[in-house]
């Protein structure tokens, strides 16, 4: 079933991407094949491949249980945050609060998981911004 | 003669401080990442990749520190398999089956020096292989013109899902897939963007070592996120690893298997959508076909069961050097990440590589047998150091992970967009590996897609709109016939190889070598 339901999207996605090549403005100065061509190809096998997964599925993947997908979903939007705030916060403190979550969620005591928070975040920052003199987001602070 | 003189050449470029410090340094982290489960080669290669940029590294010595980190996973596999029977990377997957054994009988010292000798020497001679090999296929694919290029990369898509997948279809789509995302951005030929939806950020196209790490590296944290394995905590101490010189008996023993392994893993090295992982298994099996026809001893810690598959799997690691140099087009995972290092760093990979940019191919062999030499020495004698890096439990090493590869790839471009795009691409990753649709295709798309596409533009333009010219020489009408062999074979006769192979496989193991 959750190969039927893959293939259906999938051939969405290739649908949608055809009409997306279609749309494409060609300009007047154009090579004999053009810029659309290639994409349809392209659309065109994504889309005979979904239709053969959904009709020939393999068995079912075994999906984790909603509380573990939620735990997939949040780790997601926490590491979208970090990219949103790590130009706001700063290098070391965007990156001690991600790995502490990260840690935490992986299953670290209370005491284990602010130390590799820090640890992560400040051992990152020592190799490679100080001894190694890479560029980091620097925050308010300074770093 | 002109080989000599170019691998010394090669070695007067290799030996220079900074380069046999970076292979050191990279045999080291490569031991270790191979040795982590859930980090293998592709992983591990992946996160250094922005590293090596951002430092400021040239072409020569990036390839030499990234080639020292895959030669070095390929070593580090084993320890984990020997000492847990959990495989460091999928290429290690067999040497469980004997190594274990072996080790609950106490043998875990001798286990551990056979397959490092193993591993030395399939990857010795790979490397030689590497050398005689990759300049003849050179000479063939001097021949190419446009359309036979494209007739290379449909071969090689079409064959990479071969024996590694178990689905044709989802190798396809994966293909297709990877192809897709490379045509966002403006289209190099006319100058009209393409699928950007008006997103500036898009206008440059997507940034394929975004993609690379994403799909690598970070699904790998959400994998770990999703199972919890924070159970693997420490076990390794309970495990004595005991002598560490396997005795001459063994070594007379097993120098057979070591050379039929080498040859046949290097074999499946160079063919296309093989790699290490097919290395190894072809390489036991076939050994245990010839010397063990009852099903006696392997599997219950034959030392020939722990050296064929990790001669195979490093033979196979240097064979699968051969098409990517050579071609521009690689054969596995981790060498398809090698190749968006070259990409990268602006040199085009292929027949013109050897002309255009000797010193690099022939610095990065010479380092190749300079690292073969360190990682023999770091992985016999200093082998319980990696042995307690093995007890560095996922909660820790996995927030580490993460967090490198966002400072890599933030230190390349310095955009908070990039890194969304990576978070997207995790999450795709996730998904994808959920349903077994295997990653390297869509990588291999999005590094390959635009170059396939402007040869298949030039090759129609050169011949006046004409599509026929795509099969219009017997070069490239043989290039397609193999590629629909290679695309229609595994479905008849796959499918037993595969439930094989797909009967050890760790759960984690879903990334190719």
């Amino acid at each position: 079933m959750s190969d039927r339901i893959f293939g259906l999207v999938g051939l969405l996605i290739a649908i949608g991407f055809a009409f997306a090549a279609l749309a494409i403005e060609e300009s007047f100065l154009s090579d004999a094949v053009g810029p659309k061509a290639f994409p349809l190809i392209i659309a065109t096998i994504l889309g005979l491949s979904s239709i053969a997964i959904a009709l020939k599925p393999d068995d079912a993947p075994t999906w984790p249980s909603l509380g573990r997908f939620a735990e997939i979903l949040a780790a997601a939007v926490v590491m979208m945050l970090y990219a949103e705030l790590l130009p706001v916060l700063g290098f070391v403190i965007a990156t001690a609060f991600a790995a502490a979550y990260l840690t935490w969620r992986l299953g670290s005591g209370m005491v284990a998981t602010v130390l590799t928070g820090v640890g992560t975040s400040v051992g990152i920052y020592v190799i490679f911004h100080l001894v190694l003199g890479l560029s980091l987001a620097r925050g308010p602070l300074g770093f | 003669m002109d080989t000599f003189m170019s691998l010394a050449d090669g070695f007067a470029i290799a030996l220079t401080w900074q380069n046999i410090l970076l292979a050191l340094l990279g045999c080291f982290l490569g031991t270790i990442m191979g040795a982590l489960p859930g980090l293998g080669p592709s992983n591990g290669v992946a996160i250094l990749i922005p590293l090596a940029f951002t430092l400021g590294l040239g072409a020569t010595p990036s390839l030499i520190l990234l080639t020292s980190v895959y030669y070095g996973a390929m070593y580090g596999g084993r320890i984990s398999s020997i000492l847990l029977n959990i495989p460091g990377d999928e290429p290690a997957m067999m040497t469980c089956l004997d190594g274990y054994p072996m080790a609950q009988k106490g043998m875990a010292g001798q286990a551990l020096s056979l397959s490092g000798i193993a591993s030395f020497v399939g990857a010795f001679f790979a490397t030689w292989g590497l050398i005689f090999l990759a300049p003849q296929l050179v000479k063939i694919a001097l021949l190419f013109g446009p359309a036979e290029y494209f007739a290379l990369f449909a071969l090689a898509f079409m064959t990479l899902g071969g024996v590694s997948s178990t689905n044709q279809a989802k190798s396809a789509f994966a293909a297709a897939l990877g192809l897709g995302f490379a045509m966002i951005g403006v289209d190099t030929q006319t100058g009209v963007p393409r699928f950007t939806f008006g997103e500036v950020h898009l206008y440059d196209g997507l940034d394929f070592l975004v993609a690379i790490v994403g799909l690598f590296a970070l699904s790998e944290v959400f994998i770990f996120l999703e199972h919890r394995h924070g159970d693997a905590d420490g076990t390794a101490s309970k495990i004595k690893v005991g002598r560490l010189t396997p005795p001459l008996s063994m070594l007379k023993q097993t120098t057979p298997t070591m050379i039929r392994s080498t040859l046949l893993g290097f074999l499946a090295g160079v063919l296309p959508g093989a790699g290490a992982s097919l290395g190894s298994f072809i390489a036991y099996s076939f050994e245990k076909r010839l010397v063990d026809k009852d099903g006696k001893t392997f599997g219950k810690g034959d030392p020939r069961g722990v050296a064929a598959p990790e001669a195979g799997n490093n033979a196979a690691a240097g064979g699968a050097l051969v098409p990517m140099l050579a071609l521009g087009v690689p054969g596995s995972g981790t060498t398809a990440v090698l190749l968006a290092v070259l990409l990268s760093l602006n040199i085009t990979p292929g027949p013109l590589l050897f002309s255009q940019n000797p010193d690099v191919v022939w610095g990065l062999i010479a380092a190749l047998f300079i690292a073969n030499f360190m990682l023999l020495a770091m992985n016999i004698p200093m082998v319980g150091l990696f042995t307690r890096v093995l007890m560095v439990p996922p909660r820790i090493l996995m927030p580490v992970v993460a967090m490198v590869s966002f400072v890599g790839i933030y230190g390349i471009s310095g955009s908070s967009f990039d890194l969304l795009v990576m978070v997207g691409f995790g999450m795709l990753g996730w998904i994808l590996r959920k349903f077994d649709v295997p990653l390297v295709p869509i990588i291999l798309g999005t590094l390959l897609g635009n170059a396939m596409e402007n040869n298949l533009r030039r090759a129609i333009t050169i011949d006046n709109g004409n599509w026929l010219t795509l099969v219009d020489s017997p070069l490239s009408i043989t290039l397609w016939v193999i590629a629909i062999v290679g695309f229609i074979l595994p479905l008849i006769i796959g499918r037993k190889v595969k439930s094989k192979m797909h009967a050890r496989r760790d759960e984690e193991g879903s990334l190719a070598d």
